[in-house]
């Protein structure tokens, strides 16, 4: 078996809990991420999200285990793992393309200014950003737009992996639903690994080749991998006509809201914690859509 | 007819003004003309010049007369409003410079490592409530030269507000803003130059405009002390003199030159100002 290009292998967290003891966050966490492929990872809150994203980034080290990417370990941050933060992380004394051109500059230290300036325009554009606004700073930009010019600064810098976390957490629904799109169209012009949390079910389906499923924490494990099964380009108003769509849906409702629980609390003794591998499709069965119930032979499992 | 609400202000603090000093001018006492005293009261004194709180039009007479030639010498103790109080000002900047070159660096060692902070704040705590002019008997001995411990004395009040500004700001810095430094591998002084100086450098130019004021403050009474220069002399040198016009308008100059140094900080303050 090659090792994929990003592979995660038995981390584990853990933290004093105040009393003596330890307070394990997670245990042998093991999975891998393809070049180019688009991950989600979906959990509750304090399963561990976070610490793993921050650990892809080499900003928090594991208790034990280790992160490769490309057959190097991870230590310490890197320009190779571009990182947007939930709350956009913008420095807010810098305008917007100002903030973009900071990337670019610890990117590329030799490049001239004006080649610097034109290339994190052409990024700014991408996400739908020119004219006035790219020189105003971060405080008189809307949410949406300072999430836009995060968004920019880390794909200016063709990071290896590029990690987001919950970048649309903030966001109402309307703004989230055309940035989703302008990182769908930016991904596809780039081909990036892209890791990403979210709490949002469709959001993920929209934009993930793969989900990965936490349970709830303590000792909480990456439980499943979803592949969705939904060919693109994908947007948001086809998506929920293809016939895998609310399989998918009503799968990630049920782990979510059932086993995300019941499969929680367990110890790996020390042994790797490898998602299994889901595959959902509808296809052959093209069954009309039920009444959201969930039964088993609407998907079958795999490894 | 509407005015803004600037115009509006404007009016009432020349209302106030006007005001203010018409009741001055009036509450002050003519002296008597000599040939309406009784026998008695010439023979009490009443007929020599009582030194009274000058009106204010002889205030204004004497601002005049001193600003329309404010740098002339003519010996140690006449000279011209804008000499002295040009060395009050040389001696403010140097001991301030002096104390920001050490404050400033300092003060980003002690934001950024929790270690420095605690072995340095207990003596920061016990150093920073002594009154400057304390120091005063102690540095003209070590030193022995008026000059440099009025300067001295301007250094030990203004490091104090600059330290803990800086280091309170260097170390308010988000993390956010620190992890994007790291994630785009930047060097600690270019961190420090590109990410925290900006991001505290609010926090870092109130305490140095704490400063300023704390200094201009010091140096009237340390030139009282010393002697020689300055506007603090003046003051002190008028008041020796029995000069009260000249007192009063010293007072006023010192009042107008804080000012000043207050707003340039104040524009400094601006100028490195971001909103969240």
């Amino acid at each position: 078996m090659t090792k994929p290009f990003l592979s995660v292998e038995q981390l584990t967290q853990s933290f004093p809990d105040g009393k003596g003891g330890t307070m394990t966050v997670f245990e042998d966490a093991t999975f891998g991420v393809e070049k180019g492929e688009f991950v989600c990872i979906l959990g509750h809150s304090g399963c561990g999200k976070s610490t793993i994203m921050n650990i892809l980034a080499g900003l928090a080290e594991p208790t034990s285990g280790v992160v490769k990417m490309d057959g190097y370990e991870v230590s310490g941050p890197s320009l190779d793992r571009g990182v947007v933060f939930q709350n956009y992380s913008l420095l807010p004394w810098l305008s917007a393309l100002r903030n973009v051109m900071f990337g670019v500059k610890a990117r590329h230290p030799n490049w001239s200014k004006t080649k610097v300036a034109e290339h994190s325009e052409a990024y700014l554009a991408m996400v739908g950003l020119d004219g006035d606004t790219i020189h105003r700073k971060p405080s008189q930009l809307s949410g949406g737009m300072r999430q836009r010019v995060s968004i920019a600064r880390a794909f200016a810098n063709h990071p290896k992996l590029l990690l987001l976390d919950e970048p649309f957490g903030a966001l109402d629904a309307l703004t989230r639903g055309t940035i989703q799109e302008e990182l769908l169209k930016i991904w596809g012009e780039t081909k990036q690994t892209v890791f990403m949390i979210t709490h949002d079910i469709d959001e993920a389906i929209l934009l993930a080749d793969r989900i990965l499923l936490m349970t709830n924490g303590p000792l909480a494990r990456v439980a499943e991998s979803v592949e969705i099964t939904i060919p693109r380009p994908r947007n948001r108003t086809e998506i929920v006509e293809h016939p895998n769509y609310y399989a998918i849906r009503n799968h990630l409702v049920q782990f979510l809201g059932r086993r995300s629980k019941e499969l929680s609390g367990r110890r790996s003794n020390g042994t790797p914690q490898v998602p299994e591998t889901v595959r959902i499709t509808m296809e052959e069965t093209a069954e009309p859509e039920g009444d959201g119930d969930k039964s088993p032979r609407l998907h079958a499992v795999q490894n | 007819m509407t005015l803004s609400l600037n115009q509006k202000s404007a009016l009432l603090s020349i209302v106030l003004l006007a005001v203010g000093l018409l009741i001055w001018e009036a509450a002050i006492p003519g002296q008597k003309p000599l040939e309406e005293m009784t026998e008695y009261e010439r023979l009490t004194g009443g007929g020599a010049q009582k030194a009274g709180v000058p009106p204010p039009s002889q205030v204004l007479a004497k601002a005049w007369e001193q600003l329309s030639n404010p740098f002339y010498d003519a010996g140690p103790n006449d000279k011209g409003i804008g000499i002295q109080i040009g060395y009050s000002i040389y001696r403010v900047l140097s001991g301030y410079l002096l104390a920001a070159l050490v404050a400033l660096p300092l003060g980003f060692l002690i934001g950024m490592s929790p270690m420095a902070y605690r072995a340095l704040n207990p003596f920061i705590q016990v150093l920073r409530p002594i009154s400057p002019l304390a120091w005063m008997p102690l540095a003209l001995f070590v030193i022995q030269d008026s000059e440099a411990s009025a300067i001295f004395v301007i250094f030990i009040c203004s490091i104090w507000p600059m330290l803990i500004n800086t280091a309170f700001g260097v170390a308010g810095v988000r993390s956010d803003w620190v992890n994007v430094a790291r994630t785009h591998e930047l060097g600690p002084l270019k961190t420090a130059f590109t990410v925290i100086l900006p991001a505290a450098a609010p926090t870092i130019i109130t305490g140095m405009r704490i400063s300023i004021g704390i200094a201009w403050l010091v140096i009237v009474a340390a030139e009282m002390l010393v002697g020689g220069t300055g506007i603090g002399y003046y003051v002190w040198n008028e008041w020796n003199n029995l000069d009260l016009t000249s007192v009063i308008f010293s007072i006023l100059m010192i009042g107008i030159v804080g000012m000043l140094l207050d707003s340039a900080f104040a524009a400094l303050q601006r100028a490195v100002a971001y909103a969240e």
